[in-house]
């Protein structure tokens, strides 16, 4: 482009690229974020939250009386000052039936072949964890009704995994969606879009939430990881491993899409007093999964359902992961649905959002929005 | 040069645009003046490709522009807005960076701009704690930190004192020094009089006048006359040729068929007794305007 009247140097102005603009927007958004004391409190309050339960979880199964064990024979010496209530009995059969009628927790009978330990537990329906957790080491462990997890942790692991993804999805929703209608109600998008394409600054503003909302979830991770190892409750830590890694697989890609549809619904308003008449659908659409795994948590049918929908399946798939209802294929195919149904909202909200973002005073309507 | 040819634009049936075509011109200030709702801020967002026109066309020095080019205009919205909880620096730095400047070439760029709009030292404040003047002209330095090659302000001046008046007015000056075309939007006819080198008028959607003031006026001036006597003025409503449109003891305003009727008027009123005053009626602006809109 020739400019010859002008005498200004202009060797300072780039044609930007798309990637730097969104990434500026990203950046204003997440130093924003930081600087706001709102969310560091209300972040210093989750983490503390996250660090009580673990705690408060580990003094509660501390506390609790001896388990009962029968052991069998020579597996009854080596568990001497093991904190554990011990019956002496002569056979495995003997122990089993004990096992079965619940009358012990465990049995614990001598396994030449289970080397280094020399010894076997017995367990009815899980792995006995409060028994292994007091042997310094775990023995091997023979499950005589496997297939199932403990009823009650299955329960806290839903619960775990639908609360963070509603929790941040909630939170990081609203906060985009604040962010959309806050440079609507302060005019500012009107400089925004001519400075920069209307998908880029969505894009970046996506992308800035996201990045905050993964920063938060890696951190309640990582503490809880911590928490875990700290408190000795190693064993929980191993079987929730696989499930954990797939869960924030589907949450990036889940949290992107929430996002797009928390920003294309903000756009349709101009102040944040009328936030709640249209981000309440989306919101409704985040509490659905957890709900339904909190419900539903046992039920394979659910699960299986939930698991490849593509706004529940951040729940859904780790929930079936951790029960072992999945088969190896199944995260993938469920991701591939979520990546296109992300992509599908993408396309949606910004167009949502680019015809929405200059129509100024009363809501607009969805029909007019989409609109070319 | 910029140039809008032909555009069109309607929201939903309702017609906004029918049919406008204008230019302006590099290194001149061009005043854009119109009633409220005739089209003034629709034809702005239309030249910065923030809204798509129906049809026609928005070209500089013939070359079509696309949305891609938007990055060559700095642009002030009618509807200020900056963001209310970021530092004043800060946020400058921001906008040039996201019309591509480097961060050193943002930041010497705002720094000057701050100092030349005389709120350097409100650099490290939040936008929301400043008065609505600074604010006022925190939002020309957003416009401005890219350097653009075309300027366009929707109503710039609304909100200042005459002191930030004429700062602004000097920054404006530069920009337009440096080969820029400018462009503004203004509700204050007498500002618009005292500032512009061209005038573009719009109303209903169509542009109805375009020219300098001088040339306006040239065209809407009636031979009006203004005359102030010793004595009574009555008598001047007798004189052939001659059309009374205010009268007020000794002072007289009134339109002539032709300049010798003036003259008669002229020549009548020395032999009556003095003349203190007897001049042609330059039409106020505001008048030319409300002739144009009408």
């Amino acid at each position: 482009m020739s400019t010859p009247t002008l005498s200004t140097p202009r060797t300072s102005v780039a044609k930007p690229t798309a990637a730097n603009g969104a990434a500026l927007v990203a950046t204003r958004e997440i130093v924003a974020r930081l600087r706001s004391k709102a969310f560091l409190i209300s972040t210093g309050i989750l983490l503390l939250a996250v660090l009580l339960s673990i705690v408060i979880g580990s003094i509660a199964s501390s506390s609790t009386t001896e388990p009962k064990v029968a052991a069998v024979g020579s597996a009854a010496t080596s568990l001497a000052h093991k904190g554990l209530d011990v019956t002496k009995i002569s056979t495995e059969s003997e122990a089993r039936e004990l096992v079965r009628s619940k009358k012990v927790d465990a049995a614990i009978v001598p396994d030449t072949a289970a080397k280094p330990f020399g010894i076997r537990v017995i367990g009815l329906d899980s792995a006995p964890s409060d028994v292994l957790s007091q042997l310094t080491i775990a023995p091997p462990v023979t499950l005589l009704e496997p297939s199932k997890q403990n009823p009650i942790i299955v329960y806290f692991v839903a619960l775990a995994f639908g609360l963070i993804f509603f929790m941040s999805a909630i939170t990081f929703g609203s906060t985009i969606a604040q962010s959309v209608v806050e440079e609507k109600q302060t005019r500012v998008v009107e400089i925004l879009m001519s400075t920069i394409p209307v998908r880029i600054l969505l894009a970046g503003k996506v992308l800035g939430n996201s990045i905050l909302a993964f920063g938060q979830i890696a951190a309640i991770a990582i503490l809880s990881s911590i928490g875990l190892l700290t408190t000795g409750q190693t064993a929980l830590l191993g079987t929730l491993g696989p499930s954990i890694i797939w869960f924030v697989i589907f949450f990036v890609f889940g949290f992107v899409l929430l996002a797009s549809l928390f920003a294309a619904a903000a756009s349709l308003v101009s102040r944040a007093e009328d936030l709640p008449s249209v981000t309440t659908p989306v919101t409704m659409l985040v509490m659905v999964p957890y709900v339904l795994v909190l419900i539903f948590n046992n039920n394979a049918l659910v699960l299986g359902i939930m698991s490849y929908v593509p706004f529940a399946a951040p729940v859904g798939m780790p929930m079936r992961i951790f029960l072992g209802q999945a088969a190896w294929w199944e995260p993938l195919l469920s991701l591939v649905i979520l990546l296109a149904a992300t992509a599908g909202v993408i396309v949606f909200g910004s167009r949502v959002y680019s015809n929405s973002l200059l129509r100024m005073g009363g809501r607009v309507k969805l029909r007019d929005a989409l609109a070319r | 040069m910029l140039r809008v040819e032909n555009v069109r634009k309607s929201y939903g049936g309702r017609v906004v645009l029918k049919d406008v075509n204008f230019d302006i011109a590099d290194r001149r200030i061009t005043g854009f003046v119109g009633a409220n709702g005739a089209g003034k801020t629709t034809t702005m967002r239309i030249m910065l490709g923030v809204l798509n026109a129906d049809s026609g066309r928005v070209t500089k020095d013939d070359r079509v522009l696309t949305p891609d080019d938007r990055r060559i205009f700095g642009y002030m919205p009618e509807e200020r807005g900056l963001y209310p909880k970021m530092r004043l620096g800060e946020q400058i730095v921001y906008f040039g960076r996201l019309h591509g400047m480097t961060r050193a070439a943002a930041q010497r760029s705002t720094d000057s701009l701050l100092e030349r709009l005389e709120i350097a030292e409100r650099s490290g404040d939040e936008v929301d704690s400043l008065s609505l003047g600074n604010q006022q002209r925190a939002q020309i330095a957003a416009a401005l930190v890219h350097e653009p090659e075309v300027l366009i302000l929707d109503e710039p001046f609304s909100g200042l004192d005459p002191l930030g008046v004429d700062t602004v007015l000097d920054v404006l000056r530069d920009v337009a020094a440096q080969g820029a075309p400018v462009l503004f939007s203004s509700h204050q006819l007498d500002l618009v009089e005292r500032l512009c080198d061209d005038l573009i008028v719009i109303a209903d959607g169509e542009i109805r006048a375009n020219g300098t003031p001088e040339s306006l006026r040239a065209e809407h001036a009636h031979s009006s006359w203004d005359i102030l006597l010793e004595g009574d003025a009555g008598w001047i409503r007798e004189v052939a040729g001659v059309t009374v449109s205010e009268l007020d003891g000794s002072h007289a305003v009134f339109a002539a068929a032709d300049p010798a009727a003036a003259q008669r008027v002229l020549s009548r009123a020395v032999t009556l007794g003095g003349v203190r005053q007897f001049a042609p009626q330059r039409p106020s602006l505001a008048q030319i305007f409300k002739e144009i809109v009408r």
